[in-house]
């Protein structure tokens, strides 16, 4: 049954260039990592994906960067406000994994700290743009951090199970090296729930909605 | 009565949110599979969305073989959007259709092909099925009362307005398009007034029960289709935003209805042709409720 109830805002905080929005959990389940939720933006036509950064005790938290409207809206959020939330929605990413291995670049890391604890700490690689932006893999334990113009891949030995989430280069050049890899893609969604069809991508040759199929994707 | 606007919820991925409908409405079926339109699809504006999808689907044969039973399992009255290039493969696909109404889609902003006259086209399927024929119509025309006539007169029996009106948007940083394709399906409250103005006009042009739609957010924005002359009301981007939108809008429907003292909903048919109506008068009738009532 999909429902999308109002949830209150727990906290607002700044991790380096990013936003973390903490709120109350009420009876949403985090489901699994890599799966998203929509969030209501304040004042905007459509709201907005989100993968799960974190999930405490009665609380959900998702990592962004504010570079838009919808994302501004969300930034701009203030404790105690409530938004509609929709989710978890999607396929995340298969937890059967013996060498795991998450791989990352810039708010691409946003499911890696849920993931992570849900896969007991592995190891990560994680490119950012800047020093600043890097702040954002304190989140991340074990974490291996390079900033641009070092690339993740540079780092990525054989022999893991590769969990990736970043900009879709980034996600192309970790398929190359790690053809098993599972790989998290980001399109821009308007409903998250297979009704509109602005979110496909190519899949075997089709267009398939990554709302439904993914967004974690076999490579 | 209340639907969903055709391509904009997809009955099997959410059955829970076409049950909450009076009617669901197919997204628009053409004769030959389509992949649609290379992504980015979709862009939010200030005040609606874009969307360029290009009218992707399984094609006539998947969809009556293997789409439409799983629909009829949903056990809700279905409304089948039917598209094409040309008037004889609208015709043929309503031909091939049984116990649904049609909705025939006239006016998709989003492919490039030119499909012949809506006249024209309405008066193909009415020769090809017996089963009720709605027009859906682009608000991009100088006359919608005109419009509405020629189909009427080529034997639709319905009118589904209206339609996303082609728009565009830039991509800040670049000022290029943010759509792949360039233009896309303006929808949303921008286009509420428009649509509005769509119902309006048709009210007074024809006798057709009209479908309206056009950024319906809220029972009030229905309560003003209904009172601009439409007999139904459809659901289209809110559904985007929350999948409990038809429930919430049927609710305050009936609320803005007891706020303004009629009955129902149906008493607000066409008020907004009838002047100095402050309140309601008990007695009031309208000329036209036939599908909110049948339906």
């Amino acid at each position: 049954m999909l429902r999308r109830d109002r949830h209150s805002v727990v906290a607002v905080e700044p991790v380096g260039p990013y936003t973390l929005l903490r709120v109350g959990r009420g009876d949403l389940e985090p489901g699994v990592p890599g799966q998203f939720f929509m969030l209501e933006a304040p004042g905007r036509v459509l709201p907005r994906p989100m993968s799960l950064s974190l999930a405490p005790p009665g609380e959900l938290g998702f990592l962004f960067e504010a570079i838009g409207p919808g994302t501004n809206a969300l930034a701009e959020l203030d404790a105690g406000d409530r938004i509609g939330i929709l989710g978890p929605l999607g396929n995340g990413f298969r937890l059967d994994v013996d060498r795991p291995l998450l791989v990352g670049g810039g708010i691409g890391v946003a499911p890696f700290p849920y993931l992570s604890q849900s896969l007991d700490r592995p190891g990560a690689i994680l490119g950012f743009r800047t020093s600043h932006h890097a702040e954002a893999a304190e989140l991340v334990p074990n974490a291996e951090v390079v900033v641009e113009p070092t690339r993740v891949t540079e780092l990525l030995e054989p022999g893991y199970d590769v969990l990736a989430c970043g900009p879709a280069p980034m996600l192309s050049a970790v398929r190359e090296l790690a053809p098993e890899a599972q790989l998290a893609w980001e399109a821009p969604m308007a409903c998250g729930y297979g009704a509109c069809y602005g979110c496909v991508v190519e899949v075997g040759g089709h267009y398939k909605r990554l709302c439904l199929e993914g967004p974690v994707l076999a490579a | 009565m209340l639907l969903n606007a055709s391509g904009c919820l997809d009955a099997l991925a959410a059955p829970d949110v076409a049950r909450s409908l009076d009617a669901f409405v197919t997204k628009t079926v053409t004769p030959e599979p389509r992949e649609g339109n290379e992504p980015t699809r979709i862009a939010e504006t200030d005040h609606g969305m874009l969307n360029s999808i290009g009218l992707q689907n399984p094609g006539r044969e998947r969809f009556l073989d293997e789409v439409l039973p799983r629909l009829r399992e949903l056990g809700i009255p279905l409304w089948v959007s039917v598209g094409g290039f040309a008037a004889d493969e609208y015709a043929e696909t309503c031909a091939r259709l049984d116990d649904v109404t049609v909705e025939l889609n006239l006016s998709c902003p989003n492919v490039d092909e030119a499909p012949e006259s809506a006249a024209a086209i309405v008066a193909a399927c009415r020769v090809s099925t017996p089963l009720p024929i709605y027009a859906k119509l682009s608000p991009a025309q100088p006359d919608i009362g005109e419009a509405a006539r020629a189909v009427q007169a080529a034997g639709a029996d319905g009118l589904s307005l209206v339609n996303t009106i082609r728009g565009l948007e830039l991509e800040p940083a670049t000022l290029r398009p943010r759509l792949a394709r360039g233009v896309g399906g303006y929808s949303g409250p921008a286009l509420k007034p428009i649509a509005l103005a769509a119902v309006y006009a048709a009210f007074r042009a024809t006798s057709l029960p009209i479908v309206g739609m056009g950024g319906v957010q809220t029972g009030r924005d229905a309560a003003e289709f209904i009172a601009a002359g439409a007999s139904a009301v459809a659901v289209g981007t809110a559904l985007f935003a929350d999948p409990g939108a038809p429930a919430r809008i049927r609710r305050e429907l009936a609320e803005t209805a007891a706020s303004l003292g009629a009955a129902g909903p149906e008493d607000l048919c066409g008020i907004a042709h009838q002047p100095d109506f402050d309140p309601l008068p008990p007695t009031l009738t309208t000329s036209k409720t036939p599908a909110f009532q049948a339906n």
